[in-house]
């Protein structure tokens, strides 16, 4: 298992679970729920924060956070 | 899960209270907007500091509705300042706010999750009104959303609009009227995550539903800190006290529970067309907005565009503002009798509203641009872009925006930190604006520079005028970023500094929109900022136009002896008649006073005078030096400048104004916090008096100790 840091722009990834309990409560109500799909959109030019594709919209967020969110990959 | 028959009907009600609820990006202000237009007021919402719009509507011939717009939320988990608001607001029915009906406003191009807030304000149990904005996103991708279905698996009403195209409001207006129930089912069953707490809670507190107990419960700590009712608050907290209760573990649950929920609705509720998505023209967009190269050469562009407006631009309306205010004082003067009153109103309160019209331009114009930024969704790609490069220095990337715009002013510049939702962020950002170097800086650093440093022609574009110049906007923006330094280490965080942000879809602006955005701030600072830049107008014009006892009468008649008007022309006599009035008065006798503090800086009292009176805006120390060495206009720089130039200090017998000296009022200037106007809104928009004081301290200190050390060094 690895973390949404770590996906390449393009790939997409199964949330799985959370490291950061105070960070996961933000991140599951923006809809990041165990389960989803996220596909990670765009890397900002400066190499962070990130853009992924959750629940039917746009989300950013910073690599330190989102390496909080531990996804499975989809084959 | 059994339906819930009771209704509530407001037919014998003239007045409804009406909240509005959503998620940021819901369209909630821009349905706000359609329902009120322009009969709307920004209040405060009492013992926090978070803005209250409340906005009125007919809905018949006597039902008139009261709506008020709470601060967007994604959840009901009160992290934020604005977010506790809205749900204490929601829950507490002893808020004065507490509404009869509450609109929840969800996007129903991005419904999942919209749904989450809309559910949770669901169990709350108290009667709402989905309103599915931006139905024509739907439409436009092909997707239909069942309303009747939606609406009978959520158990409260829905209506399907267009807030931006105003499809759908009298449909919601009407909607109103009719009798209302409270929702009919639980979304989730909140008593098997937490059965103990939820019984406990109740047996002491009258609640609505099981999760209004819950949420009790789960903020209890925040409404301790808050202080709001403390005694209710106490009562729960001894009701719990044995229980063991992880509330990161019951959130986490709840969320998720609503989620499995929300997922079984959306499948059953809306029919997606597959194949191409209109969401793809903003990922294009983000293509090249967000590029490594592009993305800053149009942002680039963009601020480059904004400070040419403001700066210039902004200048022609300024200008006429002023002329039309010395013709009004001209007339004022003229007609009214001659005396203290007339005296009061032509430079007092005049000049004093001068003073805050004068900045009405600038705010309009830098507001148009912003409304738009905002409106389109492209300030949240500002952020993405500029998030690292700022987040090292304690600023957020929206911070670019008022930092380059203080340069122009800082005042329309601070009221332009709202969008930063970080508290911390948006505090620094406030507290180190004002160090940008602004217009009102340029007229000083004109007169100081023309005054001390040599104007060479041998080296064109390069002379060190403009050397000097451009140093010193530099020292201004270095000075920004080091406080900000600063004070990154310094201010603790109310809050964990998030950037899970939402990235809108692109759209296209809304004139409406901008039009409110560029009244509603206009207003606010004429009625909040305004009366205290008038206030101190007046105590500054009064320091200036008296003295203690006959000091007046007697050098008016001195200048009025006839012997003198044999040796020198009236202008003359009445420019020094004018010097010596107010190197009596009570400004003079501060200046004076103050001599001890500053002459380590190389300023004499004279230069104090000016310190005191440029606090009613910078450029009023070319002024008041005109003023007070009898240099008659004070539109003359260049005479201005000759009579400064021309005075000797009477201790060493060379020119007062040194280089050392000129240089260290150079620094002064730059530094120091010489600005009513920014102070006021300062005050205004952190509505504590803590921050424009430190404000005022801190830079007053950089500003000491930067002209005493090129003082000494250079005398």
């Amino acid at each position: 298992m690895k973390n949404l840091s770590q996906l390449k722009v393009g790939q997409s990834a199964i949330i799985d679970s959370f490291t950061d309990k105070k960070m996961a409560l933000k991140l599951l109500e923006m809809g990041c729920t165990p389960g989803e799909i996220v596909k990670l959109d765009r890397i900002a030019p400066l190499g962070d924060p990130i853009a992924i594709s959750v629940a039917g919209y746009l989300l950013s967020l910073r690599k330190e956070e989102a390496s909080t969110i531990m996804v499975t990959s989809i084959k | 899960m059994e339906p819930n028959q009771s209704f509530v009907n407001f037919t014998e009600k003239n007045t409804l209270k009406i909240a509005l609820v959503g998620n940021p990006n819901s369209g909630k202000s821009t349905l706000f907007n359609a329902l009120t237009g322009l009969n709307q007021k920004t209040g405060n919402f009492p013992g926090v500091t978070v803005d209250k719009k409340i906005g009125t509507a007919r809905l018949t011939d006597q039902v008139t509705a009261d709506f008020i717009d709470l601060p967007g939320t994604y959840s009901l988990y009160p992290k934020s300042l604005d977010e506790r608001v809205a749900f204490d607001v929601l829950c507490n029915e002893n808020n004065a706010e507490h509404p009869d009906v509450t609109i929840i406003v969800a996007d129903a191009s991005n419904l999942k999750r919209n749904l989450f807030l809309v559910s949770q304000i669901i169990d709350l149990k108290i009667p709402v009104i989905l309103a599915l904005n931006m139905m024509d996103m739907v439409e436009k991708e092909g997707d239909a959303i069942d309303l009747v279905r939606l609406s009978e698996r959520l158990g409260v009403k829905v209506v399907g609009l267009s807030a931006r195209n105003k499809n759908g409001i009298e449909e919601l207006k009407r909607a109103l009227l009719q009798p209302l129930p409270v929702p009919s089912y639980d979304f989730i069953d909140i008593k098997k995550i937490a059965p103990e707490i939820i019984e406990r809670i109740k047996s002491v507190q009258k609640v609505k539903s099981d999760f209004a107990a819950f949420q009790l419960a789960n903020n209890l700590d925040e409404s301790l800190l808050v202080g709001q009712k403390n005694t209710e608050a106490n009562k729960i907290a001894d009701a719990l006290n044995t229980l063991v209760i992880d509330k990161n573990k019951l959130q986490a649950l709840e969320s998720v529970e609503r989620y499995k929920v929300i997922n079984r609705i959306v499948e059953e509720c809306i029919t997606r067309k597959p194949g191409l998505r209109v969401k793809s023209v903003t990922q294009k967009l983000d293509g090249i907005l967000t590029h490594r190269v592009w993305g800053y050469v149009i942002f680039l562009t963009i601020l480059f565009f904004i400070f040419q407006t403001i700066f210039f631009l902004a200048a022609y309306p300024m200008d006429w503002i002023e002329a039309l205010f010395v013709t009004l004082s001209d007339w004022a003067t003229h007609a009214l009798p001659q005396g203290e009153l007339t005296n009061l109103l032509v430079n007092g309160i005049l000049a004093g509203l001068s003073g805050v019209v004068v900045f009405v331009p600038q705010i309009a114009l830098l507001f148009t641009f912003i409304a738009i930024l905002e409106d389109t969704g492209y300030m949240a790609r500002v952020s993405f872009i500029m998030d690292k490069m700022m987040r090292k220095f304690g600023l957020n990337g929206r911070s670019v925006i008022p930092l380059i715009s203080g340069v122009a002013c800082a005042v329309p510049a601070i009221m332009s930190a709202r969008t930063i939702s970080n508290w911390k962020e948006r505090m620094i950002t406030i507290m180190v604006t004002p160090l940008m170097s602004c217009s009102a800086r340029l007229p000083v650093y004109t007169l100081l520079i023309s005054l001390v440093v040599p104007h060479d022609k041998n080296n064109g574009f390069f002379n060190y005028q403009g050397l000097i110049l451009m140093a010193l906007y530099l020292i201004g923006f270095m000075a920004a970023i080091g406080a900000a330094l600063v004070m990154k280490w310094i201010l603790k965080a109310r809050e964990k500094s998030y950037f899970i942000m939402e990235l809108p879809v692109y759209r296209t602006p809304q004139w409406r929109t901008v039009g409110l955005t560029i009244v509603d701030k206009v207003k606010m600072f004429l009625v909040d900022a305004g009366k205290i830049i008038v206030a101190v107008s007046i105590i500054l014009w009064f320091l200036t136009s008296h003295a203690p006892g006959n000091k007046f009468a007697d050098i008016e008649k001195k200048y009025n002896d006839p012997k003198l008007a044999g040796y020198m022309v009236p202008a003359q006599l009445k420019a020094m008649a004018s010097s010596e009035k107010l190197e009596a008065s009570y400004a003079g006798m501060l200046g004076r006073a103050i001599e001890p503090a500053i002459a380590p800086l190389g300023f004499d009292w004279k230069i104090g005078i000016s310190l005191i009176t440029s606090f009613a805006a910078r450029e009023v120390f070319v002024g008041t030096m005109a003023t007070i060495y009898s240099a008659g206009d004070a539109g003359n720089t260049l005479s201005i400048r000759d009579k400064m130039r021309a005075e000797i200090n009477p201790k060493t017998g060379l020119p007062k104004f040194s280089i050392a000296v000129g240089f260290s009022l150079l620094l002064f200037y730059a530094f120091a916090m010489q600005c009513m106007s920014t102070l006021a809104i300062v005050y205004r928009e952190t509505k504590n008096i803590k921050w424009p004081l430190l404000q005022f301290f801190y830079m007053g200190a950089m500003a000491y100790l930067a002209s005493l050390l090129v003082y000494q060094l250079l005398k």
